[in-house]
């Protein structure tokens, strides 16, 4: 025991060397656990644009960016020490993360009372900015990826008569479910069934056969690819002839090799589209496949504009006082990969979305919805 | 009869407690050592009442953080949503501590339900049922929507602190420790012995079965309490399946049946799990190899397996440290 404590010691003494100049943000994401892939799409977001950061030359002009980035595994109580560690141990000036709203909540709190500003790039919870006025977000919320499918399943689809099917242990899937719901009613749309099923259920023939008793035109899938995938497959066996609509779940390219025809002429809500044509967006694609030899998904994307935006605030700031920091995050106006990005009083983004349309099995940019 | 040296334990953790507090208080140790404490306290009140039920009865149990989630949502949703309650309210303190009890007295009485039925039960049947029963427990907290829901129970207020939390483990301690040394506790290792002998010469044992689940529950109970009022909110994934393994890994690597063991390990298991963190970030930098954070459960994982195979009985065996052995008293 002795000896280890030892090592202990001396690794965290090693640990605290860091050289003077650099200024430390703090990353964080589950690179394992559960929403591994998710985690490591977030680091790689994070790690190119402070690289790209630094290749100009860093923040003040001579000042270096060091991120460091710990995993929280996906688990509320690791990302709390996660961000102690951050604050206490590393003295980060800011955070950027992290990925599932439930790991967000257990770290804002501990930035919140530090003062220390953070940023989370895919916490869809409506909470998590509530907590206080240090923590921001790079995504949109659920409120409104559910509307913007209602609205483009009423007005551009023509839909009347919509049904919902969700995981019901899933505050994500059911948040956007909800939300569909309650814009489509309001557009004076009729939903003739919101069904839930259980986590990591493979036949969902009992809910379809429910759902399908209602004729609906179109079906709300808010479901991540994978069920997704087998929803779409099983609703077209039983005989579904409309169309269906889901959020930023689908992003995947299994969402085809599950579904395969089924998701043909399906339609999604995302953050931002590969093939739109502005430059910062084919910019950033070009360089994240010649690093990381993948296209990026929603998470790297949106963890490379969260971090952007962190580095633009402090850069503005001109300083790395937390204070200082938050209140140059209110006032951005950036230019990012998934749209021009400001802030609302409860410093959620206000920015665009895109729909995506799956035609031939791939993803076909739509348009673009502002909000 | 046997006791435990009372007065000789409390020094010790006076000492332990004022050490941490001016280490603390003088800037020598940061909050994020603070906070790994905390959280090894809380494993620690979790380790040593699973030990009473899969160390000391030898019954096992794969479904604690079932009662833990149980003492979490009580007691969260009493400071939260019944009192709303924060640091500052007058008297906060006071409903804090009903809070956290109430908790591990709804924990314990779920422990009797699970612990009834499921007395028929052996060795692996049980495990299964336990391993049922914890998830069902998760499940509803999923879907009552008056506690969060799938969302969780959030703005729980931070009143679990270092003192609460020292408070609580030094008397889980010393109720486990006094109960295993009591005829009660003879009876518990009479049913891990040999079952049937037990009950040959008299042990009640169903009783002494759901006693020890209903204790081990209550003090689940308790920590998952002060874990809710540490990390400020309770999700239903916290006290799920794997995290009732993490428990029990614990007493395997402390040793089945030693406290002492148990208390070690899940000091020491906590710290590794932080330590690696900066150790591989110390060996990343010094050698430039491209290995992250993500290696850090490899190398865990690979210490686990060592301790097992080359000390099977765990770090302590069934030994107790001489601080926490019985003496003699009139």
């Amino acid at each position: 025991m002795k000896r280890l404590s030892l090592v202990l010691v001396l690794a965290l003494v090693a640990a605290s060397i860091v050289t003077a100049q650099d200024i430390k943000v703090g990353g964080v994401g589950p690179v394992t656990g559960e929403a591994a892939t998710f985690g490591v799409s977030t680091k790689n977001g994070i790690m190119l644009a402070a690289e790209e950061w630094n290749d100009k030359g860093g923040l003040f002009g001579n000042r270096k960016v060091k991120i460091i980035f710990e995993d929280d595994k996906g688990d509320p109580a690791e990302g709390a020490t996660v961000y102690t560690k951050l604050i206490q141990q590393d003295n980060v000036v800011a955070i950027i993360g992290t990925v599932m709203s439930k790991v967000t909540l257990a770290g804002a709190p501990i930035a919140q009372a530090a003062g220390i500003p953070m940023i989370s790039s895919t916490s869809t919870n409506e909470m998590v900015t509530k907590v206080g006025d240090y923590i921001y977000r790079a995504c949109f919320i659920d409120p409104f990826q559910g509307t913007v499918g209602a609205n483009f399943a009423y007005k551009d689809l023509g839909a009347r008569k919509a049904a919902a099917l969700f995981d019901i242990g899933n505050d994500y899937t059911k948040g956007l479910a909800e939300n569909f719901r309650n814009q489509f009613l309001k557009l004076g749309g009729q939903v003739v069934a919101f069904e839930g099923h259980p986590f990591g259920a493979t036949d969902f023939k009992a809910q379809l056969t429910k759902i399908l008793a209602g004729k609906p035109d179109v079906l709300y899938l808010s479901d991540y690819y994978n069920d997704v995938g087998l929803i779409a497959k099983q609703a077209r066996e039983l005989g579904f002839k409309g169309q269906m609509v889901g959020g930023d779940g689908w992003d995947s390219p299994d969402l085809v090799k599950i579904g395969g025809k089924a998701v043909d002429n399906g339609f999604f809500t995302n953050h931002y589209a590969a093939a739109d044509p502005r430059p910062i967006v084919q910019d950033f694609v070009k360089k994240y496949k010649a690093k990381f030899g993948a296209e990026p998904d929603a998470m790297a994307t949106l963890a490379y504009d969260a971090a952007n935006i962190m580095f633009d605030a402090i850069r503005r700031a001109g300083s790395t006082k937390g204070s200082a920091i938050r209140d140059a995050l209110k006032t951005t106006n950036l230019n990012v990969v998934s749209g021009q990005v400001t802030f609302d009083a409860n410093r959620n983004p206000i920015k665009s979305a895109v729909i995506i349309e799956m035609k031939d099995g791939k993803q076909v940019y739509r348009t673009t919805v502002n909000p | 009869m046997k006791k435990l040296n009372l007065p000789k334990l409390l020094i010790f953790v006076i000492v332990f407690y004022a050490a941490i507090q001016i280490l603390y208080s003088t800037e020598m140790m940061n909050g994020y050592i603070l906070h790994i404490i905390n959280q090894s306290l809380i494993y620690v009140i979790l380790a040593v009442s699973l030990n009473l039920i899969n160390g000391i009865t030898g019954q096992f149990s794969l479904g604690h953080m079932g009662f833990a989630g149980v003492g979490a949502y009580v007691s969260g949703t009493i400071s939260t949503l019944v009192f709303k309650i924060n640091p500052s309210t007058p008297g906060g303190m006071g409903i804090f501590i009903l809070a956290i009890v109430v908790g591990g007295l709804a924990a314990a009485f779920v422990g009797f339900l699970i612990g009834f039925p499921s007395l028929r039960l052996k060795g692996d049947y049980l495990a299964i049922v336990t391993l049922g029963f914890g998830e069902i427990i998760r499940t509803i907290f999923n879907n009552i929507d008056y506690v969060g829901g799938p969302r969780g129970l959030l703005g729980i207020p931070k009143f679990s602190n270092f003192t609460t939390i020292t408070v609580a483990a030094l008397i889980t301690i010393v109720v486990i420790r006094n109960l295993v040394e009591s005829s009660h506790g003879r009876a518990m290792l009479a049913i891990r012995e040999n079952e049937l002998a037990a009950e040959l010469v008299g042990v009640n044992t169903t009783h002494y079965k759901v006693l020890a689940f209903v204790i081990g529950a209550f003090f689940a109970g308790i920590a998952g309490g002060l874990f809710a009022h540490l990390l400020q909110m309770a999700h239903p994934t916290q006290f799920g399946f794997i995290k009732s393994v993490e428990v029990l890994i614990m007493i395997y690597a402390g040793g089945v049946g030693s406290i002492t063991g148990s208390t070690i390990a899940a000091f020491a298991l906590t710290f590794l799990s932080e330590g690696l963190r900066i150790g591989i970030r110390a060996i990343a930098d010094a050698t430039g190899l491209p290995i992250g954070g993500e290696w850090r459960m490899v190398v865990y994982s690979l210490l686990l397996i060592f301790i097992m195979l080359f000390k099977t009985e765990g770090l302590m065996g069934t030994k107790e440290a001489k601080l926490i052995r019985l003496k003699e008293v009139e």
